[in-house]
Order: structure tokens, then C-alpha cells, then sequence
């Protein structure tokens, strides 16, 4: 049993995307949908500017609110903490896709509902997820919150700062952002969005 | 992709009924509609090399059921390190296009050039057709007046050893004139070395950055972007010097927003209180540089308040910066950049960067600049060329004095400027006016005429003054879409290529093998080069059988072999980085006129230029118009890469970036489509409009590559603007021939229509063979 969280540290990130291109080649995403994407925020004004890089995707939350929703079970979470979908038993009702508060979802037009998976199938062969693994500027990190070996804690304590998206959701998700470029945590009003 | 989702959200809760039914009807399909994934089935993998843009990263190439599924970074190569940029990793999408070349075309007799119409032919035809017009060439004017242009890595075959071998000197690559020349041409006569295709700065020991317009993040360059990454992890300072807010920027401790064009002064500003508060490394000078003094006096008149008025950088802080990057000398360091052809006086600008660098004392020190080397490889045991190519690569090799060997015309660039490589923009004129002599025909060879040369006008009218026109490329672009011939190659993922030596801390050797076969009837470059030199009578050339042959023999002269190469795809050497490492050995890295470091350049003051940099303005905007500068995306190589639809998802259009309160007094809104148009009134778009505070006021900022004309490429076609199109002006920079493109000036034109194109997603599922 683990409990797997992703880390990114917005101080390296430059929202190259490199993350999104290596999920949709990884994951097979259909043309038009992806699982992960980036957001470029500005903040402040010239010449006292910064930009905010954000990838986002599913955070695996512990309180996913997507689960409880789902009338036939395919929505779930794994003993490893992952939220996942059997696409078999999906009914494409998508309740979980009006259920989850960071629009992590999408219907594949195959007739189920998809989204990362923090690449499970990789994950379970001992290998990073494909985002960790392609970023050029090593602002990712994953692995196991219950193993004291993972570099997850390092990364926590010299951290400056550690934020999660929409905390008074109380889903306590498992992807955390670190060192926000503004003092004040995560920009959290919808602007630009690339990708 | 996220508005898509939003909008589900909506139509999802108003109408839960419906979606639940659909949601049913959906999931009697499901048990079998879901697919089963590539990476459970038997995965091969490839090793090679990237092509998407021209780092040359080591691949390693995933292919599951005969076709790539998964493109990642070679663990043992020291350029990717087991990690891609988003354009590597979208190379599966570029070997699958639906809309690339597929068989040679010949244009149809009695149509015009531009006019698009082409009939399918044999390769047979095709290289028939192309030769006999080169020997008609060849007899009537002689081999020179047949041009070579080529870009990416395959190019080895049409601009080195094509054309040495049939004796054409006009061969040359726009990553030269219009990209790196300043910043070779510098190092040449600074450093006596070149600064090469990977820039050897000492990026993870260095603990002071100072970038000059050198957008890392925006190019993705893999390596460098790890190491700059790795450097401010382990606690670098950082200083961009930049009109616009970059995204290096964003990770600086110190942004200075200069006024465009005048980087000169501010680096002239810097030499001087470096000598002035005796913050030089005083040492290292004296060991390894030459003209001290004379700089000391020439630097006399750049203080910082002269710097100030001209750069709008406030004295204060020009002092403050030197002062930091002195106290952090030797690891303190100003990369060259790579894009260096900017306002006309580049080769001096780059001189100056050397200069400070040499100040700092950190040329082949750690936390400087290392020593590259290029690794140890033969050449294939041909007879010798007639010529030597001159076209250079992203490294210019130095200036001076040529010979032209006895029977040959020397190169019709010549005598334009000092460095000794071709400079491509120069090569156009001569093929409108006959002077120095006619140049007719053109083989272009991945070079993207329409998105590169400036002067597209002037381009477009030599295409049509030439005997023969010759494209050799992987998507029908707009300007392959001019040639009389079309030879489509097939694309990185399906041939090999000759080996790649890079010079680096590490040097190594990289192979280029095929992961899958050649799709339809698409044939590799040094395939199609074999064939034509064979029907070109220059088959004493080519005693090679095919490329297999050729690779072998030249990695068996150094030990190895191609079976061997296949296995591990890198080959690795031992390099000699530091100045110590070439002490050790009594040996001199620096291979200028005297042996050292060049502050003074005699050389320049015998050619009548001057030795010691010094500033002159830019070309002044005119009233009501901005300075146009360009850069890049992360996820787009060029203009390259438009067609790729995972990267066209991550990035459709390009936006013009203005200055948000110089854009409200234009009453321009944010996002509303807008012309631009240049003072020679070219105008280009429509494009979006991009309100930022990220920029100053006096300028507005395009990423490069955008705006394709060509209806061929159907994901590229019509979506956002090119700063090429808009660049019909140039300054010739006198040293490196470089073609200097910030001195285009454009205003912003109100109520361009909304251009009518569909999502890339929609796009892509009718595209579908």
C-alpha cells in the first residue's frame, strides 16, 4: 500500500508543456481532450511583473468528490490513494465530470469517462509518471507520501511555500504546488489559459 | 481544450436528461470500445536521434504494432538525459500527417511558379527531370550558378556534400546569416574557437547569470533548459536583460527592461566599471588576453550615466550588477544567446559579451564557459572534393582570406563582409540581378524560404527569375509549393542519417536509424543525394552502395561499428572542459592570431574595422509605429512544426504582444483580431491581440513561425501572423554577414476580421485517411 502525490515546483516550471505533449502521446488522449494542461497567469504590472506557470491535472484528491457520485462503481479509488475510472463499467453518465471542482475530466468519445491516471500502468512497472519523467526543468516530483525514502519529503521541507488548488474544497488533493511565484499563494481567478 | 470542458459543465447541468441518456446509449458500448493501450502490447525500441528542432537530442523510439507510439529521451545521452522538450515528444504526430509529400510531383508545363498545380511522377522522373536541367545549368553558366540551401540535420547531403562535390561554393544554411553568424564571427576572433551548435557555457557551476535577450524556457533547448534549471536550483542569481518580460524573466532576481537596440551601451557601461573599480580579474587577463590597455582607454568614455540616458537602465543599478557579477567571478557568466542577428552591429555587441566574459576571467573556467571539443571521427575514404563547403553550420567558422581553388568562381556573397561563411540572404540577389555572376537554379533542402530570408517580396521574384527550382521536404509548404520539382524525403523517425558529431563537455557521436519504413513513396535525403550525384556524373563520389555501407566504414575507422552504434546510439568521449585540462597537456585552446584572448582585435583594425566595440544607435522608429521583435514558443521548432497537432492543440495562433496601456490608448480590447503592417506597408494577419504588461511600450513582440500561407498544410494554414512577412528589411551586419531583423517597424491596424477556422481537435478528426 502506498499513497502516491505529485509534486511541482512552480519556481522551475517555464509551462513549456512538455508534461501535456509527453500524456497525450503516452495516454493516447483523443484530438480536442487532454488530461493535463497549463495555465500562464500574470500578475502585477510593468515593470513589477511575474507569470505563474500552473500545469494542472486530476490531483487524486483523499476526499475525491468524484467517487461517491458514480452509480456504478467505475469511478474509484485504488488502496494506493489513486482515483481511477473502469472504463468497462463506465455509463458515460458523467456525474463525476460535474462533480470534480478542477474540471479534471472529459469524455472520450470512445463512450467513457477519462483523465489522469498518474500513469498507473507505468507507476506499477516501478517508472515515473510520463510528465515526471520528459520535464526538462525537473519541476516534478512523484512518489509514495508513506515511504520516508521518497525525495517527496526533501522537497516539502525546503519548500518555501505549498499550496493546493481550492483547499476549502476539503478534498485534500495529492498534488501540491511549491513555491508559488506570488507571495500569495496560487493566482486563483480564470485568465489565459494555454492549452 | 479548457473552454471545452466548461462548456460541457454547462450543457451537462441544464440538461442532465439528455446527457444521461446519451450517457446509456454510450455505455452499451463501452465493454468493447474501449481500446487497448499501446504500452501493453510488444513494445520495440529505437535508438536515435530528434529532428524536431536542432538540438539533436538522443531519442530513444517506442514502436508497438509497426508504428511509433512513444518518443522519450535517450537515459545515456548527455543531451537529453532521458528527458524531451513537447516538440520531441510530438514527433509521432509529424510522421503520421495525413498532409505530407507523398510521391515526387513535377510542376504542370505552362503553369507559373506559385500557381500549385503538379502532376505525380516516378522517382525515376523526378531525378531525371532535375538533372538534366542542372548539367544544362552547369554547361551554360557553371556549377556555381546552381544555390544550395539546407536546414536540419539531413542537410549534411544538399549543402556539404552534394555541392563540394558537383563545385557549386553557393552553398549555405539560414541557422548562419540569419541566426548565429555575430555570435561565431565574435568568438572567432575573440577566443579563436567556435561557440558551436551547443553552447558551451558552464551553466549548473555558475552562480551569476546575466542573459541578453536569450529567451530560455520560450526555446526549449533540452539541455540547457535542464542546466539552467539545475543552476537556480542550486542557488544561481539571475539578471535578463530584456525588452519584454520573457520567462526567464519570470525566474530572474532582476529584470532590466532596456530600450531595444541599445545592449551595446549597457555592456560597455558594464567593461567599464569593471576596469574603473579595478573589479577585473586582474590575473587571468594578464595570463590569457591581449589589448588590455587599449581597452582600458577606449572604455574611458562608457560610464554609466552616458549608458543610462541611451538604455534607460538606471545608472545605479548598471553599477550594482557589475559589482555582484564581479563578486561572483569566475562563476559568473553572460551566454551568448543563439538568435544573434538583431540591429546590424551584432559582431560588435557579441564582441563586447566576450569581452565582459573575459573580464570576469571565466573563459575555461568552471562556472564560466567550458572548453567544447568535438569528438574524434573520420570522414568516409572518398576521393576529395573539388571544393570545401563554406556553408558553415550553427558554428561560422572564421573570416579573412580564402583561396578559391584553381577553375572555381569564388562565392557570390563574396566581398559583402568579413566572415568566411555564406551568407543565405545574400545568395538572393544574385539570382535577380546576375551580379557577381547569374545564380539559376536553387535546391532547397528543409529550408523554409517564405519564413526565414527577409524580403519575402524579393524572394518570390528570384524564385521566378531561376531555370530550375528544386524542393526537398517532408510537408508541402508554402514556398515548397513554388518548386518545379518536389522530392519528398521521408521524415526523421523513417531513415538514417549521416553521423552527428557533437562537440560538447562530454564529446559524443549520435546515430540516426530508422524506427519504422519509409511511409508511401517518400525516400531518405541520402538517398535522393546518392541518386542525383550518380545522374550528375559525380559517381566517383559515391562508392558507397548505400548508407549502411557508408556509416559502417566511417564508425570502424574509429573502432567501432554500425551494429555497435545501433545497440547504444551514443558513443561517448572523454572531453577536456577547463583551461587547466589543456595546461596539463601544454596545449594553447586559443586559436586566435596571438594566441590569447582578443580584447583588441588587430585583425578587425587591419580590415579596416573597428578593433574595440563601441555603440551606435539603432535604427530610429518612426512616429506611430513599433520595433518588431520575435521569439519563440516552447512548444513550436521554427516555423516547422505548425502541422504537428499535438503541438498545434498546445499552441494554435501566435498573439501580438503590446504593452497594455500603450494597447488602451489605442482603444485596442484584449484578444480582438488586429493587421499589422509595416512601413513599407506589407501587411500581415489577421492576429490576436494580446494586452501585457509584460512588454515595454515602444515595441510590440510576435513569436516566430506563425502566419502559413500555404493551403497545403492544413492545420498551419491562416492561423495567427509572420514576423517574416513583415520583415522586408534588413541591416547587413559588415563583420559576420549577418541579416539584421529588429529594424522592421509596424503599426497596429484596427477591425481585421475574426479569421474562420476550425478547432485543431475537429480539424485533426477530419483529416483522418
Amino acid at each position: 500500500m502506498a499513497r502516491y502525490a505529485m509534486l511541482i515546483d512552480l519556481a522551475a516550471c517555464v509551462g513549456c508543456a512538455a508534461c501535456a505533449a509527453a500524456c497525450v502521446l503516452e495516454n493516447e488522449a483523443p484530438p480536442g481532450h487532454n488530461r493535463l494542461w497549463i495555465r500562464q497567469r500574470e500578475l502585477g504590472a510593468f515593470p513589477d511583473v511575474t507569470v505563474e506557470y500552473r500545469p494542472e491535472q486530476c490531483l487524486h484528491c483523499e476526499h475525491p468528490p468524484c467517487v461517491p457520485v458514480c452509480p456504478t462503481g467505475a469511478s474509484h479509488q485504488t488502496e494506493d490513494g489513486l482515483v481511477l475510472v473502469r472504463a468497462e463499467r463506465c455509463i458515460a453518465c458523467a456525474a463525476c465530470i460535474a462533480a470534480c471542482p478542477y474540471d479534471a475530466r472529459f469524455m472520450n468519445p470512445a463512450g467513457y469517462v477519462d483523465k489522469c491516471t498518474f500513469c498507473e500502468h507505468r507507476v506499477a512497472r516501478g517508472e515515473d509518471p510520463a510528465c515526471v519523467e520528459t520535464c526538462p526543468t525537473g519541476c516534478r516530483v512523484f512518489g509514495d507520501l508513506d515511504d520516508p525514502e521518497s525525495p517527496l519529503h526533501a522537497w516539502l521541507t525546503e519548500a518555501k511555500r505549498v499550496d493546493v488548488l481550492r483547499p476549502e474544497m476539503g478534498t485534500a488533493p495529492k498534488l501540491l504546488y511549491l513555491n508559488t511565484p506570488s507571495k500569495r499563494g496560487l493566482a486563483n481567478h480564470e485568465s489565459e489559459v494555454e492549452s | 481544450m479548457k473552454l471545452d470542458r466548461r462548456r460541457f459543465l454547462g450543457l451537462s447541468a441544464a440538461s442532465v436528461g439528455a446527457v444521461a441518456f446519451g450517457g446509456r446509449a454510450a455505455a452499451l458500448q463501452a465493454p468493447w470500445a474501449v481500446p487497448r493501450k499501446w504500452y501493453d502490447g510488444e513494445v520495440r525500441t529505437v535508438f536515435s536521434y530528434c529532428e524536431n528542432c536542432f538540438w539533436k537530442c538522443g531519442i530513444t523510439v517506442k514502436v508497438e504494432g509497426g508504428r511509433v507510439r512513444k518518443i522519450d529521451g535517450q537515459k545515456q545521452n548527455p543531451k537529453s538525459r532521458g528527458r524531451l522538450c513537447p516538440r520531441g515528444q510530438a514527433g509521432v504526430a509529424q510522421l503520421y500527417d495525413p498532409d505530407r509529400l507523398k510521391r515526387p510531383l513535377i510542376r504542370v508545363d505552362g503553369s507559373e511558379r506559385g500557381e500549385g498545380k503538379y502532376r505525380e511522377a516516378s522517382w525515376e522522373e523526378a531525378l531525371d527531370y532535375v538533372a538534366e536541367r542542372m548539367l544544362k545549368i552547369k554547361e551554360q553558366y557553371g556549377p556555381e550558378a546552381v544555390a544550395w540551401f539546407g536546414h536540419g540535420s539531413g542537410d549534411s547531403w544538399f549543402v556539404e556534400y552534394l555541392p563540394a562535390a558537383w563545385g557549386s561554393p553557393n552553398a549555405a544554411k539560414p541557422a548562419v546569416s540569419i541566426c548565429t553568424a555575430p555570435r561565431e564571427t565574435a568568438s572567432q576572433w575573440t577566443f579563436g574557437r567556435p561557440i558551436g551548435g551547443h553552447e558551451p557555457v558552464d551553466w549548473t557551476e555558475s552562480r551569476y547569470i546575466v542573459l541578453i535577450g536569450h529567451h530560455i524556457g520560450e526555446d526549449t533547448h533540452n539541455t540547457q533548459l535542464q542546466d539552467f534549471s539545475e543552476a537556480l536550483r542550486r542557488g544561481a542569481e539571475l539578471v535578463v536583460v530584456d525588452p519584454r518580460f520573457s520567462t526567464a524573466a519570470s525566474k530572474a532576481h532582476r529584470w532590466l527592461p532596456i530600450k531595444p537596440g541599445t545592449d551595446l551601451a549597457l555592456l560597455l557601461a558594464w567593461i567599464h566599471v569593471l576596469i574603473k573599480e579595478n573589479l577585473y580579474d586582474r590575473d587571468y587577463v594578464q595570463k590569457y588576453a591581449v589589448g588590455f590597455e587599449e581597452l582600458a582607454v577606449h572604455s574611458n568614455k562608457h560610464t554609466p550615466e552616458w549608458a543610462e540616458e541611451i538604455t534607460e537602465i538606471p545608472a545605479e543599478t548598471i553599477r550594482t550588477v557589475a559589482r555582484e557579477m564581479a563578486a561572483a567571478a569566475p562563476r559568473a557568466v553572460l551566454p551568448p544567446g543563439r538568435h544573434t542577428v538583431w540591429y546590424g552591429d551584432d559582431t560588435q555587441r557579441m564582441r563586447a559579451v566576450y569581452i565582459l566574459n573575459a573580464l570576469l576571467g571565466n573563459y575555461g573556467m568552471p562556472g564560466g564557459f567550458y572548453l567544447a571539443k568535438k569528438p574524434y571521427l573520420e570522414k568516409y575514404p572518398h576521393p576529395p572534393f573539388p571544393l570545401e563547403p563554406a556553408a558553415g553550420g550553427c558554428s561560422g567558422s572564421s573570416g579573412g582570406e580564402e583561396e578559391v581553388p584553381e577553375g572555381f568562381k569564388p562565392r557570390a556573397d563574396k566581398g559583402k563582409f568579413f566572415a568566411k561563411t555564406t551568407a543565405i540572404q545574400e545568395l538572393i540577389e544574385p539570382m535577380l540581378s546576375g551580379e557577381p555572376y547569374p545564380i539559376r537554379g536553387l535546391v532547397c533542402y528543409g529550408t523554409n524560404l517564405f519564413h526565414s530570408i527577409p524580403n519575402v517580396p524579393r524572394t518570390k521574384e528570384a524564385l521566378k527569375k531561376l531555370d530550375l527550382y528544386v524542393a526537398i521536404d517532408v510537408l508541402p509548404m508554402e514556398h515548397v509549393m513554388w518548386a518545379d520539382v518536389i522530392l519528398p524525403e521521408c521524415t526523421y523517425l523513417e531513415r538514417y542519417d549521416d553521423l552527428v558529431a557533437i562537440a560538447h563537455k562530454t564529446p559524443f557521436v549520435e546515430l540516426r536509424q530508422p524506427a519504422v519504413e519509409p511511409l508511401w513513396d517518400t525516400k531518405p535525403g541520402w538517398w535522393i543525394a546518392r541518386e542525383l550525384g550518380l545522374r550528375l556524373g559525380l559517381e566517383k563520389y559515391f562508392p558507397w552502395k548505400d548508407v549502411e555501407e557508408y556509416l559502417d566504414t566511417r564508425l570502424q575507422l574509429i573502432g567501432s561499428s554500425l551494429e555497435e552504434m545501433k545497440q547504444k546510439g551514443t558513443l561517448i568521449q572523454r572531453g577536456r572542459p577547463y583551461l587547466k585540462d589543456w595546461e596539463r597537456r601544454r596545449r594553447n585552446p586559443f586559436g586566435t592570431p596571438s594566441g590569447k584572448i582578443e580584447l583588441y582585435s588587430k585583425t578587425f583594425a587591419e580590415h579596416g574595422l573597428d578593433p574595440l566595440p563601441d555603440y551606435t544607435p539603432p535604427m530610429p522608429v518612426p512616429q506611430g509605429f513599433y520595433r518588431l521583435l520575435y521569439g519563440r514558443t516552447p512548444v513550436h521548432s521554427f516555423a516547422k512544426t505548425q502541422n504537428n497537432w499535438v503541438l498545434m492543440e498546445l499552441k494554435p495562433e501566435n498573439e501580438v504582444w503590446i504593452n497594455r496601456e500603450e494597447g488602451r490608448s489605442l482603444g485596442l480590447r484584449h484578444a480582438e483580431y488586429v493587421w499589422l503592417e509595416n512601413d513599407a506597408g506589407v501587411r500581415e494577419g489577421p492576429v490576436r491581440v494580446r494586452l501585457t504588461e509584460r512588454i515595454r511600450r515602444d515595441c510590440v513582440y510576435l513569436v516566430h513561425g506563425f502566419g502559413h500561407k500555404g493551403r497545403g498544410v492544413r492545420l498551419a494554414y491562416g492561423r495567427g501572423a509572420s514576423d517574416n512577412a513583415l520583415q522586408t528589411r534588413y541591416v547587413l551586419d559588415p563583420i559576420s554577414g549577418g541579416a539584421a531583423l529588429r529594424n522592421n517597424f509596424v503599426k497596429v491596424v484596427k477591425g481585421a476580421p475574426r479569421p474562420q477556422r476550425k478547432r485543431i481537435g475537429q480539424l485533426v478528426r477530419e483529416r483522418r485517411l
